[in-house]
């Protein structure tokens, strides 16, 4: 008999396992740990919307709901991406209501790749990418998005990255882990350049409330590729509500008509109660999100200015809750940098490779803590890199 | 500059290089601003938010609705003015509907309280009525839950 896991196919055996696992081991050895890895908000979901989950338990909605969401989500939904975007998706055919936005993300990937498809992939970014990209049977192709351009994406690169084989390009801002945002005029650009390409384009959006100092731009208002953009989106880091699992997807009817029977297939649809919570979070907490956005722009000045004044380069984050210092001047690997901080002075960061190409000389800290974690996780991080320079 | 404000109202602990590099500013143009708030009574002072539950010393709070006699071109001015000055007055309020000014209280017991309401305040010419509730306990203050806040058990990294 062959060994168990050799029923497992083998594009999931050679995925390899994440590179931050030794850290766990690590931090559970250890006390006292202040962990800035941490990518979701510290936040609870405000009151409000908790309230109208624990309602909609009371009142017995624990059965499965229509497979593309409760209707008045999905108008909500609409609604939402309207008032804020203005963008227009239509609730009838156009949204479906997903487990997540990772949900959204491997949907669209596994609706759209054949074997050999390549992905257009800019990184760093969020790791789930690349895992789904494999899973769905397709080929990751990576655009290294790079410190001198803000962690944006190069029109110029982008339209060489592009070949007849790409299927797809993710657009990932404002991005995890670098914090980086395009603007609209920068979008514009990047659109001038898929608009005549054969090529379906997947925006992870899930962080677009947290910007600072300026107005997000959709990809959703652009009517050049509208008809080939699937957009990503949710409830987590907007309304803090990680672990709700609630998310949603948009796109061409044509094409969310699709995704929707893999949807209906694998998942059914999203947790009822939570549904209705997202009701409650899209029609009467945007102050709530105000307040929280405020709350993350003070400590992103603090931990901007803490950082750099410790001699470590490093651009301003406008969007996430992630900064991305460059610690290439400590002369340590990220991984080096990330043991070390935390063997020495117990806190925890996440070397920059876990996210992609392009990560090595990084590492990401969050500043979804509270401001007393933050302060004294500069203390200490100051202090590691002062002893890195006395050697 | 308005920023400052709303951090120190948070927390009024933070130094001001702190304060300074949460609101983007430099510390000398944050200093100069508290010193202007301060100056212009913006900013009234500075104090801790203390659950003296949690200490042994004993003290009752009450909130007494007081119903007045509004006086000619000065309204209720002159008579709130008469009860606030009184230090046992911790909070005084105009307010709208079935009464006129709440007045906060704090005493060392309840009869302290009833003492002052009786011989001080029930007196003050002007003053119709008092209707005395006597605090049981505090779940909230000053936008701080008291007791029961929940912790942050996230796990230590995720992507």
């Amino acid at each position: 008999m062959k060994s168990p896991e050799k029923y497992i196919k083998s594009s999931i055996r050679n995925m390899p396992q994440s590179g931050i696992r030794k850290y766990f081991d690590l931090i559970n050895e250890m006390e006292d740990v202040i962990s800035l890895g941490i990518g979701e908000p510290d936040f609870v979901t405000p009151w409000q919307i908790r309230e109208a989950g624990i309602y909609a338990l009371e009142k017995g909605h624990t059965h499965y709901s229509a497979n593309a969401g409760i209707k008045e989500l999905r108008n909500e939904i609409s609604a939402y991406l309207k008032r804020k975007y203005d963008v227009t998706y239509s609730a009838e055919d156009e949204i479906i209501v997903t487990v997540g936005a990772s949900e959204g993300i491997d949907l669209a990937l596994k609706a759209i790749l054949e074997p050999g498809d390549e992905v257009v992939l800019p990184e760093p970014s969020f790791v789930a990418y690349r895992g789904c990209i494999t899973v769905s049977g397709g080929t990751p192709v990576s655009l290294t998005l790079k410190e001198e351009n803000l962690f944006k994406i190069d029109p110029a690169d982008l339209e060489a990255a592009i070949t007849e084989k790409t299927k797809a390009v993710i657009i990932p801002f404002p991005n995890n882990p670098t914090g980086s945002v395009m603007t609209g005029s920068e979008l514009e650009e990047i659109v001038k350049v898929l608009k005549d390409k054969d090529v379906i384009i997947i925006s992870d959006e899930i962080y677009s409330e947290l910007t600072y100092g300026f107005k997000f731009r959709s990809l959703g208002t652009f009517p050049e590729i509208r008809d080939r953009l699937i957009l990503v989106n949710g409830f987590s880091k907007s309304h803090a509500m990680t672990g709700w699992r609630l998310g949603f997807v948009c796109g061409n009817s044509e094409i969310i008509s699709h995704m929707f029977k893999i949807h209906q297939y694998a998942l059914m649809c999203a947790p009822t109660p939570a549904q209705y919570a997202g009701i409650e979070a899209l029609k009467n907490c945007d102050y709530e999100v105000d307040n929280m956005v405020n709350e993350y722009n003070k400590r992103r000045k603090f931990i901007l200015k803490g950082i750099r004044d410790m001699g470590l380069k490093c651009f301003e984050p406008m969007g996430a809750f992630y900064i991305f210092p460059n610690i290439t001047s400590t002369g340590l690997t990220s991984d080096e940098f990330c043991e070390g901080l935390l063997k020495s002075e117990r806190v925890l960061m996440v070397p920059g490779p876990a996210f992609g190409e392009g990560g090595e000389g990084y590492v990401r800290a969050t500043y979804a803590s509270s401001l007393e974690n933050i302060k004294e996780a500069l203390v200490r991080t100051k202090r590691f890199v002062r002893s890195l320079q006395e050697k | 500059m308005k920023e400052i404000l709303d951090i120190l109202e948070k927390n009024a602990k933070l130094a001001v290089a702190e304060v300074a590099a949460m609101a983007g500013v430099t510390e000398k143009e944050a200093a100069a601003a508290i010193a202007e708030y301060e100056q212009n009574k913006v900013i009234l002072g500075y104090k801790a938010m203390v659950n003296w539950d949690r200490t042994d010393r004993d003290f009752v709070t009450a909130l007494i609705e007081v119903k007045l006699v509004p006086q000619r071109d000065k309204g209720f001015d002159s008579i709130a003015e008469r009860i606030y000055k009184y230090p046992q007055v911790k909070a005084c309020w105009l307010m709208s509907g079935s009464y006129d000014l709440s007045v906060m209280i704090d005493g060392k017991h309840l009869k302290e309280v009833a003492m002052f309401v009786s011989e001080k305040l029930a007196v003050i010419e002007g003053v119709q009525s008092t209707s005395t509730h006597f605090v049981l306990k505090k779940y909230k203050d000053g936008n701080i839950i008291f007791e029961g806040s929940e912790s942050d058990d996230r796990e230590a990294i995720v992507l």
